[in-house]
């Protein structure tokens, strides 16, 4: 998994000099093409973006439809000031459910990942595809049983059921990381560990989780911005006046009852705005948790 | 056996907290589904246990894929994911190809077609509704608009208000989030891939076309697999795009997944149970025999 993340970061090097002379013409014609093609899809990719920033610094006055494409004619911070109170409280609550479920998930997948990649025992493997299937289910297929158990629980619905649904589906995936991940770490190094008798939860605290720094980081942004995203849960175990910003964005966008495109799309960036800086500042370990999506890492 | 107790006790002690976690909400509450499924409970009162049901066994199931309602759904859902698997896996295997060789601000490019995958189906549908508003000429906005703008009036169409294929307009936004994730996964196969693989098919002279055909396209294969089963497996996900582009009541974009919130809200817990259920046998027919080969092959 991190090979591939470090594959897909790392810089090429060019290949070949400059070749014969026609050779030569062909090849840049191409090069003109592909560069051409690349800004493109770059323009495509970010139409939506456009859309988004503007709309959202436009007054009434631009309701107008022969104006969705300008510019505002007079700039205004209206909808995002209304947009904040809408959203806020929900941000805060988002927050309080992402956090500790990232951290107590991250945890346990740690703990599983090591036992089933390097405390091995027979049948592990057969228990981690048990555990894995988790990770491909439609939540829909458990989902009525699920409003029944969390209500005979007794866990209120909202911030504290929504950590512990996190958590709970968020095991497999955390566990397939690590797993990934230990499967990697020298076997010379826990072998060490249990020739001086230390015994299993010795090695894992010792040697084996100050390893697993990177590992952290990366299941830890992952499971942010996936619980952050989330929608299904939310919307069945939460309102909008305890759930978090998805479903509240999604209350503003579609229960006022004039549509007011622009102050939804300020509330879009705002719900956005987390896992976006998380993608900018640590792209790199976000698109560790992206390839490890892929079984075999 | 104490000795093989002491050794297996340990790891499986620490397991323990996750797989009776998984047992009870992975496997116990799909047992539990189906169980439900299997029942006449349509009503809020048997919802709430206040009046009892009764065991109907597939009746749910033959009534749901016979009603031509369903069969909407479910006629939406294939549309949807083979729209949305062929234009992920096209425009992503694009991009990685064109960003394979070396490229002046590879980077500017590969963060700008992977963002959107930062961002929720919910924030994207806000703006993708305004994008795909079906109004068309004076009243025109959005993409619509667009069109006008560049010449191409044409293209002008009501989007996901059409009957038969709105919910391919629903994929277009689907196709945005997540080709860039393809693209990091062929991306991540073409640097795999060793040089001296290429190096060697260009001594022997192959064409360009045949070095892809004969080297690089089956060197990518485990990872068109694993883009495939994975963006298949995402398209149920598209419940989220519908639920904020359209509304779940929309006969046009409905899918299965949209039918059981509206089962659910309407306290019908059987039938969507039994739709639930439906999902997960569509899923598991795909994932099991992945997740066995994958199993199988790394024993090797």
């Amino acid at each position: 998994m991190t090979a591939a993340a470090e594959q897909l970061t790392a810089p090429r090097q060019a290949v070949g000099g400059p070749g014969p002379r026609v050779a030569r013409s062909r090849y840049s014609l191409a090069r003109t093409l592909r560069y051409a093609a690349l800004i493109f899809f770059l323009v495509v990719v970010l139409v939506p973006v456009y859309v988004l920033l503007v709309t959202s610094f436009k007054g009434t006055g631009d309701a107008d439809p022969s104006r969705a494409w300008a510019l505002p004619q007079i700039w205004t911070l209206e909808n995002w000031a209304t947009a904040w109170t809408a959203l806020s409280p929900s941000i805060v609550r988002t927050v309080a459910v992402v956090v500790p479920s990232a951290v107590i998930a991250a945890f346990l997948g740690s703990l599983n990942g090591f036992v089933l990649a390097r405390w091995s025992f027979r049948g592990a493997d057969i228990v981690f595809t048990v555990i894995l299937f988790g990770m491909f289910i439609p939540y829909q297929a458990v989902m009525i049983p699920l409003t029944q158990l969390v209500l005979d629980l007794g866990i209120p619905t909202g911030v504290p059921t929504l950590i512990l649904l996190h958590v709970v589906y968020g095991i497999p995936i955390t566990t397939l990381i690590f797993r990934n991940y230990y499967a990697t770490v020298p076997h010379e190094l826990i072998e060490a560990g249990r020739v001086d008798g230390a015994g299993m939860l010795r090695t894992y605290w010792s040697i084996v989780l100050p390893l697993s720094v990177p590992s952290f980081v990366v299941v830890l942004i992952w499971q942010f911005t996936s619980a952050w995203n989330d929608f299904l849960f939310a919307v069945f175990f939460s309102s909008s006046q305890n759930g978090p910003v998805t479903v509240a964005l999604n209350n503003l966008a579609n229960g006022a009852l004039l549509q007011n495109y622009g102050v939804s799309m300020a509330g879009a960036l705002f719900a956005s705005l987390p896992t976006l800086i998380v993608y900018i500042i640590l792209g790199k370990y976000f698109v560790g948790g992206l390839m490890s999506g892929s079984v075999k890492g | 056996m104490l000795k093989k107790l002491r050794r297996v006790g340990p790891p499986l002690l620490l397991l323990a907290p996750s797989l009776i976690l998984v047992g009870v909400f992975v496997y116990g509450l799909i047992a539990a589904n189906f169980s439900t499924s299997f029942t006449d409970s349509h009503t809020a009162a048997q919802a709430t246990r206040q009046k009892p049901t009764a065991f109907v066994w597939f009746t749910n199931y033959l009534d749901l894929l016979a009603s031509e309602d369903f069969q909407h759904s479910l006629m939406n859902l294939l549309l949807y994911t083979v729209v949305f698997l062929v234009g992920t896996m096209v425009m992503g295997f694009l991009w990685a190809w064109m960003l394979e060789k070396p490229v002046k601000g590879e980077g500017l490019f590969r963060s700008v077609y992977l963002f959107p995958m930062a961002v929720s189906f919910v924030a994207s549908g806000v703006v993708w509704r305004w994008l795909l508003n079906s109004n068309q000429d004076e009243q025109a906005s959005g993409l619509n608009r667009l069109f006008q703008i560049v010449g191409l009036d044409v293209l002008q169409n009501n989007w996901w208000n059409n009957i038969t294929f709105g919910i391919v307009a629903i994929a277009i936004p689907a196709i945005w989030q997540l080709s860039g994730y393809v693209m990091a996964l062929f991306l991540a196969g073409f640097r795999g891939i060793p040089d001296e693989l290429r190096e060697a098919a260009r001594m022997d002279g192959a064409s360009e076309w045949k070095l892809y055909r004969h080297v690089l396209f089956p060197q990518l294969s485990p990872v068109a697999l694993s883009a495939l089963i994975i963006i298949g497996h995402m398209s149920l996900k598209a419940f989220d795009l519908i639920m904020s582009i359209s509304k779940p009541a929309n006969y046009q974009t409905k899918v299965p997944a949209v039918d059981m919130f509206v089962f659910k809200s309407s306290f019908d817990y059987a039938n969507a149970a039994a739709v639930g259920s439906i999902l997960l046998i569509i899923v598991a027919l795909v994932i099991v025999p992945y997740l066995i080969r994958t199993n199988r092959e790394e024993k090797r």
